[in-house]
């Protein structure tokens, strides 16, 4: 059975167990195209890096809320509340931890944000549990009640926060040396972005080595295929089910830090405003698929980016036009999971 | 999704009279909320000639418009099943519509009539694109898609200023009947002036009231039925030989050009529309809850959570302060009762709703002694 799990790179597509290359061609393929658009290579390579950073974020937003659906079929429409609290879970750590950002060491600063994003997930891994076992557990299998019910845990955690860490903005600053920028000749990157692009391939990577590469990846995989077997040769699928939830809402918190840091402003909504993008993303990606998830926000990000510097007026739809467009090429999304 | 199922049709027909008809055969079936009902008919009604200044009046108008807004949307989400995110769009539109054309082509009945009838027009195209583009994937897809095209229409309107005025919106004038200058009577009825303000408000009154009454023919008629049908069991209505896509997109179309007639009549009322009075999330959240608390699935719902939730919005708020002060000194409680937290109770009482009576509170009524 491992044997087979190791041949099989897609999750839900035992039987074709070569790679879907077309869409990860996407994204080089698009890069290259923009290039002459564009016009001069160091604004193409500053707009790349920035767009690939911004689709790292997404990503990192994006796949706890796909990989929920993925295996347990909820659709959480209050996942950005997970965002929401793990952004603002860093004021614990930087209330007693303050100094430790304006130190002007970068290693410091790079261990204040790992306690930071230990703590977003502590706290939205917890909040997660106890929201499966509240909102989630009793309306397993209707769709329309999740989003209802998921819809009004929303609001209700929103309005926890506001009462909890007051209504208005909190600004939180950078640690000193992710601030400013690297320049090479005429190409800038900042540096928290190049620090978000490496943790977000490091958790891409992580999640699809623990997924194809180790027993609990493999109990998950088979979980989205079939959960009833899965069940009947003797596995917890419910425990299986409940630390997947609590993943998912550990990597929103976990998105959040990063989104919080980018956006140096804390509110309750900041998580919904950005769950648009995180749904035309989990769909242009195929609804549970993770490489499709890390495809699709590499691919909107891009768009966005490259829209935004040739056309400004069409950026501000430019992820509608290309979630139609994949959805016209792929109806299912760019890596359609078997199931459902 | 299961709700009280309506009675069967010849059933009911058969007893027919006035109220009836007029009901579409489609009673309350419960006393209170009879009562209730008749009491809310009877209050708006009369609210310009029994409560003075211009906040009830204002709360009337709301309640109205929002009846409207929240019946055309228990359409889509009560009887057809379908959550859609896009519905403030069309209110939006709606509005959007009456504004631009008695501001740009002057204050007239004709440019009204143009507006609406192109805000209309936009409504009707843009539903049947949405409904025909997700509506055959999933119907989950339908809510992720919807979201994302509202938000869309949000940020283009707050956009796009030289036609809508950005974030700032637009005012204008009203025809000459409708202004507050106006009077169609010289000598004051019931103590109240009878001036163009009074015209407006029962304008939205009636206009609420036929186009609700149309909403509840709708929905009991062989269509309704067949949405409903949909609802229960897609695969089974396709088997019969419904084409599911095309009724779900009716229901969305008609429900798309209710709202938009719901946004027409708030700009009116407003004489002002703007992002934040017709497009933002929140008034998608606020839909949302009213129709879940009010009912599901029973267009009565969106009467009783409409008016409900206008008023605790307008005079909740009251109560919640001065519970806040009276806590002012234990750690956190005041902040949970603070006035501005009151979402934070509709919110669970929302949760508490699809859990423990998804028929909301006139399913709760219903069930209990008829």
């Amino acid at each position: 059975m491992s044997d087979m799990a190791a041949e099989s790179n897609t999750p839900a597509e035992l039987p074709r167990a070569k790679t879907d290359w077309l869409p990860l061609v996407l994204i080089p393929a698009l890069a290259l195209l923009a290039l002459p658009f564009v016009g001069s290579p160091s604004t193409w390579v500053t707009l790349t890096v920035a767009g690939l950073a911004m689709g790292m974020m997404i990503f990192l937003m994006a796949s706890g809320l796909t990989l929920v659906f993925g295996l347990m079929d909820i659709i959480n429409f209050g996942h950005g509340v997970f965002i929401s609290l793990g952004a603002y879970a860093t004021l614990l750590v930087l209330g007693p931890l303050a100094g430790w950002a304006q130190a002007d060491s970068l290693g410091l600063n790079l261990a204040l944000l790992l306690l930071c994003i230990l703590a977003a997930m502590l706290v939205t891994g917890l909040v997660g549990a106890v929201f499966e076992r509240v909102i989630v557990r009793p309306v397993y299998g209707s769709h329309l009640k999740q989003i209802l019910v998921t819809m009004g845990g929303l609001i209700v955690t929103e309005q926890l926060i506001h009462a909890i860490w007051g209504a208005s903005p909190i600004p939180i600053p950078l640690p000193q040396s992710l601030r400013g920028a690297f320049v090479f000749g005429d190409i800038v990157m900042e540096r928290y972005r190049v620090v978000a692009v490496v943790i977000g391939i490091a958790v891409f990577l992580g999640m699809e080595l623990l997924l194809n590469r180790t027993r609990i990846g493999l109990l998950i995989r088979a979980g989205v295929e079939n959960p009833e077997m899965v069940e009947a040769l003797g596995y917890r699928i419910r425990r299986l089910f409940v630390s997947v939830f609590i993943a998912g809402s550990a990597l929103a918190g976990l998105g959040g830090v990063m989104w919080a840091f980018y956006r140096q402003t804390l509110t309750a909504g900041m998580g919904m405003e950005v769950m648009v993008l995180v749904f035309i993303v989990i769909i242009i990606g195929g609804l549970g698929s993770i490489t499709g998830c890390f495809v699709g926000s590499l691919l909107v990000a891009l768009v966005a980016n490259y829209v935004g510097f040739i056309e400004p007026k069409l950026a501000l739809i430019s992820n509608i036009l290309v979630m139609a467009l994949v959805l016209i090429w792929r109806p299912q999304g760019l890596f359609p999971v078997a199931r459902r | 999704m299961t709700s009280s199922p309506a009675l069967p049709f010849d059933e009911t027909r058969r007893q027919g009279g006035f109220l009836s008809a007029v009901l579409s055969s489609d009673l309350p079936r419960s006393r209170v909320l009879s009562v209730v009902l008749l009491a809310i008919l009877l209050v708006l009604a009369t609210t310009p000639f029994v409560f003075s200044g211009s906040q009830p009046i204002g709360t009337a108008a709301k309640i109205c418009v929002f009846i409207v807004l929240v019946a055309s949307y228990d359409l889509l989400l009560g009887y057809s099943g379908i959550v859609s995110f896009a519905h403030t769009m069309f209110f939006g539109i709606g509005g959007y519509g009456i504004a631009i054309a008695l501001e740009r082509l002057g204050p007239t009945w004709g440019s009204a009539a143009i507006g609406l009838v192109a805000a209309l027009a936009l409504s009707a195209v843009l539903a049947v694109a949405i409904g025909l583009l997700s509506l055959r994937v999933r119907a989950i897809f339908f809510s992720m898609i919807t979201l994302a095209v509202a938000s869309a229409a949000a940020v283009l309107a707050s956009q796009l200023s030289s036609l809508t005025g950005g974030e700032d919106g637009l005012s204008f004038q009203l025809p000459q009947a409708l202004r507050p200058a106006f009077r169609l009577l010289s000598e004051p009825l019931f103590g109240t002036a009878v001036n163009g303000r009074l015209l407006a408000y029962y304008l939205v009154f009636f206009v609420s009231l036929l186009v609700f009454l149309t909403l509840l023919r709708i929905v009991n008629s062989p269509f309704g039925r067949v949405l409903q049908a949909i609802r229960e069991n897609e695969f089974r209505a396709e088997a019969l030989g419904y084409r599911v896509v095309a009724y779900r997109t009716a229901a969305s179309v008609i429900s798309a050009l209710a709202a938009t007639i719901a946004g027409a009549l708030m700009a009116l009322w407003l004489r002002y529309n703007g992002p934040d009075t017709t497009l933002s999330f929140s008034i998608m959240v606020d839909i949302l809850l009213m129709v879940v608390i009010g009912g599901m699935g029973t267009m009565y719902g969106a009467v009783i959570g409409a008016a409900l939730f206008v008023l605790a919005q307008s005079y909740l708020q009251v109560l919640m302060e001065a519970g806040s002060s009276a806590l002012a000194g234990l750690p956190l409680l005041p902040n949970l009762i603070h006035p501005d937290r009151w979402l934070l109770w509709l919110g669970a009482l929302f949760v508490i709703s699809v859990y423990a009576f998804p028929g909301g509170i006139v399913g709760r009524l219903r069930r209990a002694v008829p």
